[in-house]
Formats: structure tokens, sequence, C-alpha cells
């Protein structure tokens, strides 16, 4: 092989490699992305029964209520509109009323949230930023300038 | 007294790395050995300090001195000792403080350290490191003090974030931390040489070592915060393709990289320019791996309370850092003598392929990341990018990687064969493709990855070990003979194969997890739940208090086709202190494999969730990267490597290229 051969064969795998990751990224950003919406966003938005999506928001006072096989209902909400959530299976420690939550699957055609996967964090006094952000931005969320700084690792 | 002490360390640590980096950068310039050898007098001062002031806040965690409000926010008087320990780095400003301890701990090794390296070389680096040291100084004193007091002194702490009240938590951050940092001085080494315009590769035989030391530190501090995250989040998964995760994961992918770029370089003496842009890539990402974990601009299953101020700043040492270097590289990479090219069927060939999927395998990871930041920068749109994207993008570029990597092995330096690699692997090839057929048969139906990947595992291990059989067995010569060989060979080529045979059990360990079984019920004491060809009998449901926490303990009685197997208790613990409920894991350990059961809530008719889950072989994913980072440490104690280079490294001339 003449130098040039050598030089060309490399670049061809490295273009190769390349445009490989770029068509496999490409491809899984159309398909494998989630989006977040807060339960005003669904109206507002128009968001389809079955697509897969992540509600954030708190988890409305009053509103839990567990049945048979573990089988959880609760509603979260914004300061807008509220939206009702149906979760089979065991909730994270720090799932409590009141508090913010992030549920990730699909409405159903009844417009019940369907979630397969409720966020757990690690730290009590956490709030999803997400769902901050949305409070913030709908004039609802108050800094607690004065509540002790909490842990950070 | 001793709190101020400390405080004052961290000052005059500040003020003495100011010396390091200036005076020694410009005796450097003008060739003076005196300017240049205050870099490791002061490198050694500026450790001692900021070890002094390391142990002036560990002697208030111990003594819990709740005049200082670090202490007063994450302990407790009631806290086990080794709490109080690890709290010191169980919180943002106590961590930044081991951070920089653990980076000014390596420039005093650097000072100490081979005395084989060129006093220049050995100047700019310190100095460079120095100005690392500078940066995270000034953001502790000016951001996140730990030494803070606070007035009137309360009479209690508010306690230890309890997940973080566990041992494996207490060694993950430190061990993680000397991955991270590690890489810092490989970053200096470059950006000295550039600096210095030369490189060879004598340069590549004195990184290496430190590019080794924190490659196996940082794989050790991966497996470790999976295995945390498994057993103590309690919902059984060791991965989640989470951004604090990927923050670890990026520089380990460019870590590993660089590895392997420096052999060529040391062998070879060619990707020069690559190396050292791979060196400052992987700090790069270090940098912004400390910075994704401590801004909190991502969401994250991990993340904690954080301070949007403190993340601006390490955001601007981040972009003087990596812009910087990066200015740095684009002036002077070009004076840097470029090494020759070489025979794409070659060891070398294969390492640069090696190289190609990593990096690219990096850049994907890093897409998914930082791409939700990004987009809602430019458009509002939140977005999350979960597992999915990862497992379709990163996968397809990792396992052609794991494919060719014992061919990479077999292959000679210089000039290779392909058809007799092939034929040296013969017997790998047809073993663990016999394995794989046999799988497929037997757990026909089931998923058709996991015995894929099973037998990809098996070919790794067999195809790594294939090179000690070789290199030590010929036809006819006693078991004796084969002994005396095997143990003869370099310790480097032992690292490289149990390295490479880790990865092969981690890959089995990932694959057989697509054989697990996960079942979830509610259970009232007697009832029985069953997962795949196991069963557990929860026996009873009690209360129980400890000093700290109170919990319901669930005892299960495991058993397997009627055998019964033990006992295995699961708890749903409230930490008293802190209000805060978690849910402490049982598991069973049956070889290899696990039991693992987690509880949830107890329902309307008084029955306790469950979650049970099978997990096949599930150790080896662990066990796999204790090896990886054992084969590392073996090749760092390589001979090669502590005796140092011949003695060209005195005067440090540039090689001419080999000829083609």
């Amino acid at each position: 092989m003449t130098r040039k051969q050598r030089r060309l064969t490399l670049i061809g795998i490295s273009g190769l490699i390349l445009a490989l990751a770029l068509g496999l990224v490409l491809y899984a950003m159309n398909d494998t992305i989630v989006f977040f919406h807060s339960p005003a966003d669904i109206e507002a938005k128009n968001v389809q029964p079955g697509t897969r999506f992540r509600l954030g928001g708190l988890v409305k006072t009053g509103s839990v209520e567990r049945k048979d096989n573990q089988v959880v209902v609760f509603e979260v909400m914004d300061v807008q509109s509220a939206r009702m959530v149906r979760y089979q299976g065991i909730l994270p420690d720090l799932f409590r009323e009141g508090q913010g939550v992030i549920a990730e699957g699909a409405l159903d055609p009844s417009g019940v949230f369907r979630a397969d996967t409720v966020l757990a964090k690690h730290d009590e006094s956490y709030m999803p930023r997400e769902v901050a952000d949305t409070l913030r931005r709908q004039g609802h969320w108050k800094e607690q300038k004065d509540a002790p700084q909490q842990a950070k690792r | 007294m001793i709190v101020e002490a400390g405080h004052f360390a961290l000052a005059l640590a500040l003020g003495l790395s100011l010396v390091q980096f200036a005076v020694p950068l410009w005796g450097a310039r003008v060739n003076d050995p005196v300017l240049m050898n205050v870099a490791p007098t002061t490198a050694l001062a500026v450790f001692g300090c900021v070890g002094f002031a390391f142990l002036a806040l560990l002697i208030a965690y111990v003594s819990s001195d709740f005049s200082v409000l670090n202490v007063v926010e994450n302990s407790h008087s009631t806290k086990p000792l080794i709490y109080k320990i690890s709290g010191v780095w169980g919180n943002h400003e106590g961590s930044m403080l081991l951070w920089i301890l653990i980076l000014t701990a390596f420039g005093a090794v650097v000072a100490l350290a081979r005395r084989s390296v060129p006093i220049k070389l050995k100047a700019n680096t310190l100095a460079v490191q120095a100005a690392v040291t500078i940066a995270f100084l000034l953001f502790i004193l000016i951001t996140s003090n730990p030494f803070k007091r606070v007035v009137p002194m309360p009479s209690e702490g508010q306690d230890l974030n309890p997940l973080l009240q566990d041992p494996g938590l207490a060694i993950h951050p430190p061990l993680l931390y000397v991955g991270y940092v590690g890489f810092s001085i490989t970053f200096a080494f470059a950006c000295a040489a550039l600096i210095d315009g030369r490189i060879d590769a004598v340069w590549a035989r004195i990184v290496r070592p430190w590019t080794l030391a924190a490659w196996a530190f940082l794989t050790l501090g991966i497996a470790m915060g999976s295995y945390w995250a498994y057993y103590e989040l309690g919902w059984g998964g060791w991965w989640f393709w989470d951004p604090v995760e990927n923050a670890s994961l990026m520089p380990w992918l460019a870590g590993t990289a660089l590895v392997h770029s420096t052999v060529v370089m040391e062998k070879r003496n060619a990707l020069k320019v690559w190396t050292i842009l791979l060196s400052i890539l992987t700090f790069s990402l270090s940098l912004l791996g400390t910075f994704l974990v401590r801004s909190g601009v991502l969401t994250s299953v991990h993340s904690f309370a954080v301070d949007p101020a403190r993340g601006i700043f390490i955001l601007g040492i981040l972009i003087a850092f990596i812009g910087g270097s990066f200015a740095l590289f684009a002036w002077r990479a070009p004076l840097l003598q470029q090494g020759g090219l070489f025979a794409p069927v070659s060891r070398e060939g294969a390492l640069v392929l090696n190289n190609l999927f990593l990096t690219t395998a990096c850049a994907t990871v890093f897409i998914g990341t930082l791409y939700p930041l990004a987009l809602e920068a430019l458009t509002g749109e939140k977005i999350s990018v979960g597992a999915p994207f990862f497992n379709f993008t990163f996968l397809p570029l990792i396992v052609p990687l794991l494919l060719i990597l014992p061919f990479g092995q077999t292959l000679a330096w210089k000039r290779g064969n392909l058809l007799g690699t092939t034929q040296r692997l013969f017997v790998a090839m047809g073993l663990s493709l016999a394995i794989t057929l046999a799988l497929i048969a037997l757990t026909f139906g089931g998923p058709v990855l996991a015995p894929l990947g099973v037998g990809l595992g098996i070919f790794l291990i067999l195809g790594s070990l294939n090179e000690v059989v070789t290199r030590s067995w010929s036809k006819g010569s006693s078991w004796a003979v084969v002994w005396r060989k095997a143990t003869a060979l370099p310790r480097s080529t032992w690292g490289t194969v149990l390295a490479h045979a880790g990865i092969g059990l981690t890959v089995i360990g990932i694959a057989a997890q697509a054989w697990s079984v996960e079942s979830i019920g509610a259970l009232k004491p007697g009832g029985v739940l069953k997962a795949g060809s196991y069963q557990v009998r929860l026996e009873s449901v009690k209360p129980r208090a400890a000093f700290n926490y109170r919990e319901d303990v669930a005892s299960l009685n495991v058993s397997h086709d009627g055998r019964e197997l033990g006992t295995l208790e699961t708890m749903k613990r409230l930490y008293v202190t802190r209000g805060m409920p978690t849910t402490e894991a049982g598991i069973m350990t049956i070889g290899l494999s696990q039991i693992y059961a987690s509880l949830g809530e107890v329902q309307a008719d008084g029955s306790i969730g469950l979650r049970l889950y099978y997990k096949p072989l599930v150790l080896l994913i662990w066990i796999g990267s204790l090896i990886m980072a054992f084969g590392g440490a073996l090749s760092l104690s390589d001979r090669r490597l502590r005796v140092g280079a011949p003695s060209r490294a005195q005067t440090f001339q540039t090689l001419p290229a080999p000829a083609e």
C-alpha cells in the first residue's frame, strides 16, 4: 500500500463510523425522545392519546387513591389544570401529596394519563426543575429563601 | 480555632498556587533551573495546606462542632463515626474540598516521583496543574466555603441525607474523584508538551501510568456507583442512562481511548497530536461531569438540590480551561512533529479503530446528554432523552468494537496478517459460536439478544486468554514449562488480558439481564410471590428501631423448586431527623445471581406491596469491572513503566519518525 492509499483507508473508515453514528443519532432523535408537558400544556399543545411524554406537576393533595393490585390513581396539577394519572406498581419513597412529581407514559383514549414510570428523587426538598419552571412561569413558585439549605451531594 | 486555621490554609494554598503557576512557567521560558525547581517545592506546600484544611473539616465533623454551618447541615451527633467521616464529602462544599485535595495530591506525587521526568516538562506540567488548582480554590473560597460559622450555634445537626448513609457512598465519591482528577495530570502533561512544542515516545511513557491509574480508579468509581444505585434505590436497575451517570461515562470512554492511544505513541511514536487532543478532551469531559453534577442544570434521578450561582462559576472554569487548552492546541499543535502513517491491518491500525469507535460512542452520549439543554435554551421546549436513545445509538457502536477487540489484541505490530490472526482465534471463535448456538437452542422463544451477548462475552474472554496460551504453550511442552512461560510474561500483557476478559464478564452480566424476571404483588403474611422458578413467602412484617431510624422489616423465605434457600430481610426505613423514608432492598446472592426484593406501601386491605426480581448472573457486571480495574493496576506495576525511560529522557529529544 502506498502512503496515499493508507491515508485514504483511514479517512474512509473514520467517515464510515462517523456516518453510522450520525445516522443512528438522527434516527433515534426522531423516535426515542420524550417531551415534557405540564397538565395545562396537554390541552394547549393538543397532545394525542398514545404519544409518550413526561407529565410533571404537583401531586394534588387529597387525590391519591390506592386500589387493588397496587394500582394508584392520583392527580397531577399545575396552577391552571389537573390531570388524572393511573400507575400500577410501587411508588418511589418520596412520592407525597403536595410534592413535585414526574411521570412518564401516555394518555389513554379517555384522557387518563397511564404512567409506567414515576420518577424518584434522592432528596426530600428537591423539586424537579421542569416542574419548578412551570410553576414559576405560572407565577406560583416562590423561592424559599428562609428555608434551611438542604443536602447537596 | 482549627476551623479558622483550615480556612486560612486554603487561602494560603491559593497564594502558593499562584507562585506554583507563574514562576516555573517563566523559568521554563527563560530556561532557568532555579525558577523551574520552584514548582515541585510549591506543589508539595500547596498539598500540605489543602491537606491541613481537609483535616480541619474532618475534625469539625468527627467532634460534631455545630458552630460550623456545613457540619450542622450534614451531620448529627448520633450518627455512626464512619458516616461522620464520609459526611465530609457527602455535601457540596466538602466534596469540592476533596476534589482539590486529590488534585493537589496528584501534583505532589508528580513533584516527588520520577526523577527521570525532564525538569522543563515537570515545571510546565506543575504550572498547568496549579492553574486548575487556582480556579477551584477560588471557587471554593468565593462560593462554597465549608468553614462558615453559624451564630447562634444550634445544639444538634440536621443529619446527612439518609441515602448517603451507606458504606458504598462513603467510598464512591473518593474513587470517582481520583479518576476524574487523575486525568488532570494527563491534561497538564499535554498542555506542557504544547507549551514546550515537543513531544515524543518518552512523553507517552511518562504519561501512561497516570492515565492508567486514573482510568482504573474511574472504572472502580463508576462500578461502585452503579452497584450503590442498584441496591439503594430499590428499583433493581444498575444503569439508568441518567445525565449524572453519563457525566462519568464520557470521561471513561475518552480515557479508555487515551489508554490505548498512548500505547501506540509509546511503541510506534505515532498518533501524537491525536493523543494530546484526547488528553485535553478527557479532562474537559471530567470538568463537564463536575459541572453537570454540581450545577443541577440537568434533571437527574441522582440530583440533589443545588445553587445556580455555583453552576455559573463552574461553567466559567469549564469555558476557561476547555477554551484555553483548545486554543493552545490550535496554536501549538502544528509545531509538533507528526508521526508516520501505518498499515491499516496491524495492531496500531486496530487501536486506531478502537479510538474511533470509543470517541464516536462518547460523542453520541455527549449529544444525548446535552441535547435537551441545548434545545431548551434555543426553543424552550423541554424533552428528555432516555435509555431508548442511548441503547439505540451506543450499542451499535460498542458491539462492533467488542467484536474486533480480540482480533486487534492478536494482530502483530507494524504489519499484521488478518488470515493468520483469524486462524489463531479459531478455537475462541468456534467455542463461543457453539455456546451461543447451544444457548439459543436452550432458551428458544426467549429474548434473542441475550444468547448473542453472552456469546460475545465468551468470545472476549477466550480471545484475550488466547494471547497467554499462544505465547506460553507449544506442542509437546510440559505444564511446568507452560506455567513458567505464562508467569514470565510481562505484567502489562497480563493486564491487557485481564482488562479485556473483564469486559467479557461485564458483557455476559449485562446480556443475562434480558433473562431477569420481575414480579410485583401485594402480600399478607403467609402469602407467596413467584419470580421465575424462585418463590418467596412473606413470613412477617415487624417494626424495629435503631438510634437514627425506625423501620418495618419484612422477612421473606426464599425457595427454589420446593427447596428452601433461606431468609432475606427487606426494610422500609424512616430516618427520624429528616422524616425521610428510604427503601432498603433485600438481596440474596445465589452463586452469581441474585434475588432482589423491595417493599412498597401498605395497601388498603392491610397487605404490603412487594417487588421481586430474579437477576441471573447480575454480579458479573461488577466483578467484570473490578477485574478490568485490576488489569489496569497490573499494567501499571509493569517493570517497563516503573524503571522509566532510558537515557534519552534526560535530553528529551524528538525521535525521528520510524521509517515506513
